[in-house]
């Protein structure tokens, strides 16, 4: 297993289950990710009711509430005690490769490790994904990524471009705005989504409506959907709802997607309307789901009265281009997302886009090599803490199923 | 009034006259073939009079090898009396409201014959608001181009509510090449031989 991550600690909770030896490789401290990778007033954007492993659940007194970052770190770290989960931990792979006799030869830490199967559980997110224009950005201005971002305090004054409208941009346009300087939100392909529906949390829609549980094969897209990015939402104790129109009012300015820095000119897309019309139509669609749902299930007495949200609203004017050497921006936050990592990954197994070529997380083309944690690996909810159990179980089956025949042949 | 065309294949029943199936299967084989993907569109224009060109499209490069529409199709662009020319042909920013406006309406059809929706009538009306003083160089602080493109649909479909036509233009929106062309900024290069 590479990675102690929750959903590295899941699968070796379920592969304890089942008896099969294994040793769990963490690069730093357990949550390694959650503790160094974040920045300081992150929470969870699901409900602590939804924090649940294989085993294991929230057992505090605040289901609706969302953890901090040194809750979550608490959580796994107290999961990996409970499952008493053989971790090894402060040790990085350096590279993976196919042994002779069809296992996997592990290099790690200081030593080697033989092994018939490797399960790669180290997520989808080891770096920030900033675009190539990134470097046509005049050196006045400072650029930052979620990975070095803690809080606006560490931004020089003045005003802020924060490219990407998705989960962290949404999230750190807000508080560097709440910090009182002027913040302008490039906004491109984005999902929009209410945190509370019909006074439930939208998550708890997601769950219980079975939207989360569609699997990866029922899905006609599959690129598409792995692509999507996190849904606008935030995890606050008021349980707010964290869209574009929330942040217009605050005062955020909306511009359309970055295409070009030209001269120090950051140029914008006029196409931002239509991205607008996309996100409320796509949100409308899946509150229609979960209103099917209700009604077929009964539970329309137990939730509130169907309701939908205001439309984007579109600014009156919105620039086209933003000059970076005029001073008016003085930093720039890439939201622009997050890639993994496989440099230490020694076997043909990565497509020319950088990502694991899997079916469900089962890598074909390298028999007894899985993957695990990534978006939709097997359902729409596999990256989300809720969704590990599910998955875990399905990966460790065929693995099971694997090493069984290997063991005969 | 029906969109159906006549159709070459009995057995693809098509609701608007877009072959999807073929469209879908081009995809993927191209996902498999990437350089076929890349395609060069042409334009070979000559000058006729004052401000009176035309154009002539024929040739293009797709799917690894030359290529050809059925015909030559020609266009002359000119502009308006009030501008002291000839009027024999449309002005050059009315041919991108022609192209954008015929983008996105085939991208209206080929959407609704994906979602099964069948089309009655598809209308769509177009505005390029410009202020001149940009191309007569009065005031350099006005562009040359639009200000703002608006574009009206009026569409009568069977089987869709208002949401599914709206969910259909802005699908179609989104996959549309000259929206995408005017919407953000392309690369131009000009050289003289």
């Amino acid at each position: 297993m590479i990675g102690g991550g929750h959903t590295g600690l899941a699968t070796s909770r379920v592969l304890a289950e089942r008896s099969i030896d294994h040793v769990v490789l963490e690069r730093g401290e357990i949550a390694n990710s959650w503790r160094h990778e974040r920045w300081d007033s992150l929470r969870l954007l699901t409900p602590n009711a939804q924090a649940r492993l294989p085993g294991y659940r929230y057992e505090g007194d605040d289901p609706d509430g969302y953890m901090t970052m040194a809750d979550v770190v608490a959580f796994v770290a107290r999961y990996a005690g409970a499952t008493a989960a053989p971790v090894r931990a402060e040790t990085q792979v350096t590279s993976v490769t196919a042994a002779a006799d069809g296992g996997y030869r592990v290099i790690a830490g200081d030593g080697e490790i033989l092994c018939r199967s490797v399960v790669i559980a180290s997520g989808a997110c080891n770096a920030p994904h900033v675009p190539a224009l990134r470097a046509a950005v005049p050196s006045t201005v400072a650029s930052f990524t979620p990975f070095d971002y803690r809080n606006p305090a560490q931004l020089p004054d003045g005003g802020v471009l924060v490219v990407g409208a998705s989960a962290t941009g949404a999230q750190l346009a807000d508080e560097i705005r709440r910090s009182g300087r002027r913040v302008v939100l490039s906004v491109g392909e984005h999902v929009r989504l209410p945190r509370m529906y019909r006074g439930r949390d939208v998550l708890w829609w997601m769950e219980a409506s079975g939207v989360w549980n569609q699997r990866y094969d029922e899905i006609d897209d599959l690129v598409r959907a792995r692509r999507l990015p996190s849904p606008q939402l935030v995890g606050t104790p008021e349980h707010t709802t964290l869209d574009l129109n929330t942040l217009s009012a605050a005062g955020v300015e909306l511009v359309g997607r970055v295409s070009a820095i030209r001269d120090g000119r950051a140029l914008f897309s006029g196409g931002l309307r239509n991205l607008f019309a996309l996100a409320d139509l796509k949100m409308d669609r899946l509150l229609d789901t979960f209103d099917a749902w209700a009604r077929s299930g009964a539970c329309d007495a137990d939730v509130g009265a169907i309701e939908r949200f205001e439309p984007t609203r579109v600014p009156a004017k919105s620039p086209l281009e933003l000059d970076l050497n005029s001073g008016a921006i003085r930093s720039i936050v890439w939201a622009t997302g997050f890639r993994p990592e496989y440099d230490w990954l020694h076997v043909p197994v990565v497509d020319h886009k950088g990502h694991l070529r899997h079916d469900g997380g089962v890598i074909d083309d390298a028999p007894g090599l899985y993957a695990i944690g990534l978006p939709v690996l097997r359902r729409r909810k596999s990256t989300f803490i809720v969704g590990a159990e599910d998955d875990a179980r399905d990966v460790v089956a065929h693995l099971k199923g694997y090493l069984d025949r290997a063991s005969r042949g | 009034m029906a969109e159906k065309k006549t159709e070459k294949k009995p057995e693809t029943k098509r609701k608007n006259g877009v072959n999807v199936d073929a469209l879908l299967a081009a995809r993927e084989a191209l996902k498999k073939a990437p350089q076929a993907a890349r395609f060069n569109w042409r334009a070979a224009c000559k000058w006729q009079n004052g401000t009176h060109s035309r154009t002539k499209v024929k040739g293009f490069h797709g799917l690894m090898e030359e290529q050809n529409h059925k015909t030559e199709f020609s266009f002359d662009a000119d502009h308006p009396e009030i501008f002291a020319s000839e009027d024999l042909g449309a002005t050059p920013v009315e041919y991108v409201l022609v192209g954008l406006a015929s983008c996105l309406t085939a991208g209206v059809a080929a959407v609704a014959e994906n979602r099964g929706i069948k089309l009655r009538s598809v209308e769509a009306k177009l505005e390029g608001a410009m202020d001149i003083q940009g191309i007569l160089g009065i005031d350099s602080d006005v562009r040359n181009g639009f200000d703002d493109i608006k574009v009206t649909f009026k569409i009568d479909a069977e089987n869709a509510s208002k949401k599914d036509l709206e969910a259909l233009v802005a699908q179609s929106q989104k996959r549309s090449a000259v929206f995408d062309i005017v919407a953000n900024p392309t690369n131009i290069t000009v050289v003289v031989a």
